[in-house]
C-alpha cells in the first residue's frame, strides 16, 4: 500500500525521530511510504487564530501537495483533523475547492487510526511489555474525530499497561496559540491535568499531539517534576521491536 | 451590568495569581456537576433528545415572530399582562412601572440572569425599593455584591470556609457551622422577605406558545415562593425562550435538569398559567411577562451566531470547560460566562466590546458534547475570532506574523531556510525574551529544544 507522510512542520522540527518512527513501521507493516517534498505546515496556526484568508492560502497550497497521494497519514491528531474536518469548512461557499477539500478529507488519517482501520492491524508486538504508560488524547482527535480506541488498543495490545489518569481526555491548555495568548490559564490547565496523574512509576506520557507534548514536557520539565514524554509514533515503533 | 470583557486576559490572570482558591472551588464543583450531567446523558438516548431539542428549538428560532405573538395571544388570555423590552433601558422602565404603579417597596428576586443582564437591582435600589436575592448562592454573592460567577451556581467560586466567614460576620453564626445550618439562618432571613415583599421577579426557563404557560425549573423552592408569595409577579424572559407546543416540556424540563446538574428533573418545576383566579387561595393577583430582546434579535438575524439562541442556560458547557475552571465566571466581565459567553457576549454586545472572549478557549471541543441543544460552541468560537480578525481588531504585529507564516508555508523553499535558520540560532535562542510569544512560552515552561536535523533533512540524506 502506498502512503504519503504528512510530518506536520512541529513533528518535522522537534519530534524528528517521531517521524522516522513513523516511517519505519509503516514499510513494516508493508507500506510503501512517500515524502511529498512541497509540504510545509497544515494552516491550522492561522485557521484557529481566525486568519482564514491566509489558512485557506496555506491550505491550498497543501491541497496541491497531497493531491496525488493514495492515503495521508499523520503523526499528529491534530493536524490530521486540520485536513479532514477543518479543510473542508474552510471552504464551505466554494463548491470545486469543497470537493477536493473533501477528497483530501476522505484518504486522510492520523497513524494509529491508519493501522487499526485501514491496515487492519491492531498487534504490533509484543516491545512494550512492563512498561507503564499515561496516554494524553489531543482534544481535536479524539472529540473531532472520535479517535479514542485505536491508541489504546495498539499501545495494550504490545504488552503496555495504560495507567487510569482522571483527566485523561482532559485539555491540556496548548490550544496552539492560546498558549502564548493567555499563558497563565494554560500552564494552570497543564498543572491540574498533570496533578491527577496517578501515583506510582510509570515510564512515560506519550501522545499523538507535538504540541501537546511541547507545552506538557515544557512545563515538565519547568517545574522540575520527572516523567519523559515520547511521542506515540516512536512508542509503536518500539511496540513492533519484539 | 458593566461590561469589563475587554480586561479578561488580566483578569483571567489576576484571579489565578491573587485568589487560587478560586480554582479549587470551581474545578470542584464543576467536575461534579460535569460528571453527573454525564450520568443522566448516559441514563437516557441523549444523543436522540439532543438532536430532537436542536430542531424544536431551530424550529421556534426560524418562526419566531408567530410563536412569540401565538405566546402573546394565550399568555393574556390567561391574564398575564404582556410587555416587550427593545434594550435594557426599556426593560427597566416597564419593571420601574409596575413596581411604581403597584406602590411595591419590597422584591424577592427568583435566580435570573437576564436580571443581571438588565441591572434591575441597581435600578431599584435607586428607587428606593428592597431587592432581596433568594437562591442561596445569589443572596451570597448579593451580601458581597459580587456579580454571579455562574450561570446555574452564582457563587461557585467560594468556598464553605468564606462562606462560614460571612455568614459569621453577618449573622454571628459559629465559624463551624455546617452547611445546613447556614442554610438555615439563611431560610430564617429570605421567608421574611418572601411574607413582607410585594413583588416578585424571576426569570424564565420557557414559555409554552401553544398555552401561554410559564415554566421555571429550580431546587431550593425559593422561584416557587418569589412567584406565588407576593402580590405581583413579574417574569423577565429571552424572546428566544419559546417553545412550541405543551408536550414538548416533557423533553425540555428533564434535559435541561440533566444538562444542568445531572437530575431526572429539577426538584421544583413551576408551570405558571396566570395570576389567582377567583376562588382560588393563593398566588399573586398580577403575572406580568416581560419579553427581552437587548440584542437577541440582531443575533438572530446573524448568519452563523443565531445557532447561540438555542441556549438553555444549563451551564453544562462552563461545567465541562477546562479554561473555565481555572478561573470561575468574573474574569470573563459580563453576567454570562464560561463558553456561552465567550459566543452570546459578542453577539449581544458587539465585538470591540468583547474582543478576547473567543480567545477564552482552547477549542478542546468538551462544551460541544456537553451542550443540551447542539450548539457548535467551538465553531462559532472560531467564527468570531474571523471576524475580529476582519474588522482589523487583532494586534498589528500577531497580523504580520501570520502574514508572514502563510508566506512561508505557501513557498517549500521558504520553510526549508528556516528551519535551517532556526538550528543555525545560537542554543537557547528561543527561549528569546525579545521576542513576545518566546517569552510568553518560556514563562512557566522549558525552552523549545529543536531536534537536531528536522525531519525533512534526515529523508533528504538518506537517513529515513
Ligand atoms: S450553550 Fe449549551 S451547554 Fe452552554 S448553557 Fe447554553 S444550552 Fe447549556
Amino acid at each position: 500500500m502506498k502512503v504519503a507522510l504528512f510530518i506536520t512542520c512541529l513533528a518535522d522540527q522537534f519530534f524528528a525521530e517521531a517521524g522516522v518512527a513513523a516511517v519505519r513501521l509503516l514499510r513494516h507493516l508493508g507500506c510503501t511510504v512517500t515524502f511529498p517534498e512541497g509540504q510545509t505546515c497544515c494552516g491550522q496556526p492561522a485557521y484557529n487564530a481566525g486568519y482564514w484568508a491566509e489558512a485557506r492560502q496555506v491550505a491550498e497550497h497543501t491541497l496541491e501537495v497531497l493531491e496525488d497521494a493514495p492515503y495521508v497519514v499523520l503523526p499528529s491528531g491534530s493536524c490530521t483533523t486540520m485536513l479532514r474536518a477543518f479543510y473542508p469548512e474552510l471552504y464551505r461557499d466554494q463548491p470545486r475547492r469543497f470537493a477536493r477539500a473533501e477528497a483530501l478529507s476522505r484518504k486522510t488519517y492520523e497513524l494509529s487510526e491508519f493501522i487499526v482501520k485501514v491496515l487492519g492491524v491492531s498487534r504490533l508486538g509484543q516491545g512494550l511489555s512492563g512498561r507503564r504508560i499515561a496516554y494524553h488524547h489531543g482534544c481535536h482527535a479524539l472529540r473531532e474525530l472520535g479517535i479514542k480506541q485505536e491508541p489504546l488498543t495498539l499501545l495494550r495490545n504490545a504488552g503496555a499497561e495504560i495507567v487510569d489518569w482522571p483527566a485523561a481526555e482532559e485539555c491540556c491548555g496548548f490550544g496552539g496559540l492560546f498558549s502564548v495568548k493567555l499563558p497563565e490559564v494554560a500552564l494552570s490547565m497543564a498543572d491540574r491535568k498533570l496533578a491527577t496523574l496517578p501515583q506510582g512509576q510509570m515510564d512515560y506520557l506519550t501522545s499523538a499531539d507535538g504540541g501537546c507534548m511541547l507545552h506538557l514536557s515544557g512545563r515538565i520539565e519547568n517545574r522540575g517534576l520527572n516523567l519523559p514524554v515520547r511521542p506515540l509514533a516512536s512508542v509503536l515503533w518500539e511496540a513492533a521491536q519484539r | 451590568m458593566k461590561v469589563t470583557a475587554n480586561h479578561y486576559p488580566q483578569e483571567a490572570a489576576r484571579v489565578l495569581r491573587e485568589t487560587p482558591e478560586v480554582r479549587d472551588s470551581v474545578t470542584g464543583a464543576t467536575l461534579n456537576f460535569d460528571s453527573k450531567r454525564r450520568q443522566a446523558y448516559a441514563e437516557v438516548e441523549a444523543e436522540t433528545w439532543r438532536r430532537w431539542a436542536e430542531a424544536v428549538k431551530n424550529h421556534v428560532l426560524t418562526h419566531l415572530e408567530r410563536y412569540l405573538l401565538e405566546a402573546e395571544a394565550n399568555l393574556q388570555k390567561n391574564g398575564v399582562q404582556v410587555h416587550w423590552a427593545e434594550d435594557a433601558d426599556d426593560a427597566r422602565r416597564i419593571v420601574a412601572e409596575i413596581a411604581r404603579a403597584g406602590r411595591v417597596k419590597k422584591v424577592v428576586k427568583a435566580k435570573t440572569m437576564v436580571s443581571e443582564e438588565l441591572g434591575i437591582n441597581p435600578m431599584l435600589e435607586a428607587m428606593g425599593i428592597e431587592a432581596l436575592e433568594t437562591d442561596l448562592g445569589e443572596y451570597i454573592i448579593q451580601l458581597l455584591g459580587q456579580p454571579p460567577s455562574h450561570i446555574v451556581g452564582p457563587a461557585i467560586h467560594l468556598n464553605l470556609e468564606q462562606i462560614r466567614r460571612l455568614f459569621h460576620e453577618r449573622f454571628q453564626t459559629p465559624l463551624e457551622a455546617s452547611p445546613d445550618q447556614l442554610a438555615a439562618v439563611a431560610r430564617k432571613l429570605l421567608r421574611e422577605g418572601f411574607l413582607q415583599a410585594d413583588m416578585g421577579i424571576s426569570g424564565g426557563n420557557f414559555v409554552v406558545a401553544e398555552t401561554g404557560t410559564l415554566a421555571l425549573i429550580e431546587n431550593e423552592g425559593n422561584i416557587r415562593l418569589s412567584t406565588s408569595a407576593p402580590r405581583i409577579h413579574v417574569a423577565l424572559v429571552g424572546i428566544e425562550k419559546l417553545l412550541p407546543r405543551f408536550s414538548d416540556l416533557s423533553v425540555f424540563l428533564s434535559l435541561t435538569a440533566r444538562a444542568a446538574t445531572g437530575q431526572r428533573l429539577g426538584t421544583f418545576v413551576s408551570l405558571i398559567q396566570g395570576p389567582r383566579q377567583p376562588g382560588e387561595p393563593d398566588g399573586p393577583e398580577e403575572v406580568h411577562v416581560v419579553f427581552v430582546d437587548n440584542g437577541r434579535s440582531s443575533v438572530l438575524a446573524d448568519p452563523e451566531a443565531w445557532e447561540t439562541l438555542r441556549c438553555l442556560r444549563c451551564a453544562a458547557c462552563l461545567n465541562a470547560c477546562p479554561v473555565y475552571r481555572q478561573t470561575g465566571g468574573h474574569a470573563y466581565g459580563y453576567v454570562y460566562s464560561g463558553p456561552i459567553g465567550a459566543i452570546l457576549s459578542p453577539g449581544l454586545l458587539g465585538l470591540s466590546e468583547t474582543k478576547p472572549l473567543p480567545y477564552a478557549s482552547s477549542l478542546c471541543g468538551a462544551c460541544f458534547q456537553a451542550c443540551p441543544v447542539r450548539i457548535p460552541i467551538p465553531k462559532l468560537l472560531l467564527t468570531w475570532r474571523n471576524r475580529a480578525v476582519q474588522e482589523g481588531l487583532t494586534p498589528r504585529l500577531e497580523a504580520a506574523a501570520i502574514k508572514g507564516y502563510a508566506l512561508a508555508m505557501t513557498r517549500p523553499w521558504a520553510y526549508r531556510l528556516a528551519s535551517r535558520a532556526v538550528r543555525l540560532l545560537p542554543e537557547k535562542a528561543l527561549d528569546n525574551s525579545l521576542v513576545p510569544v518566546l517569552k510568553a512560552w518560556t514563562e512557566g515552561r522549558a525552552g523549545l529544544k529543536p531536534s537536531p536535523k528536522s525531519f525533512r533533512q534526515m529523508w533528504e540524506d538518506g537517513e529515513v
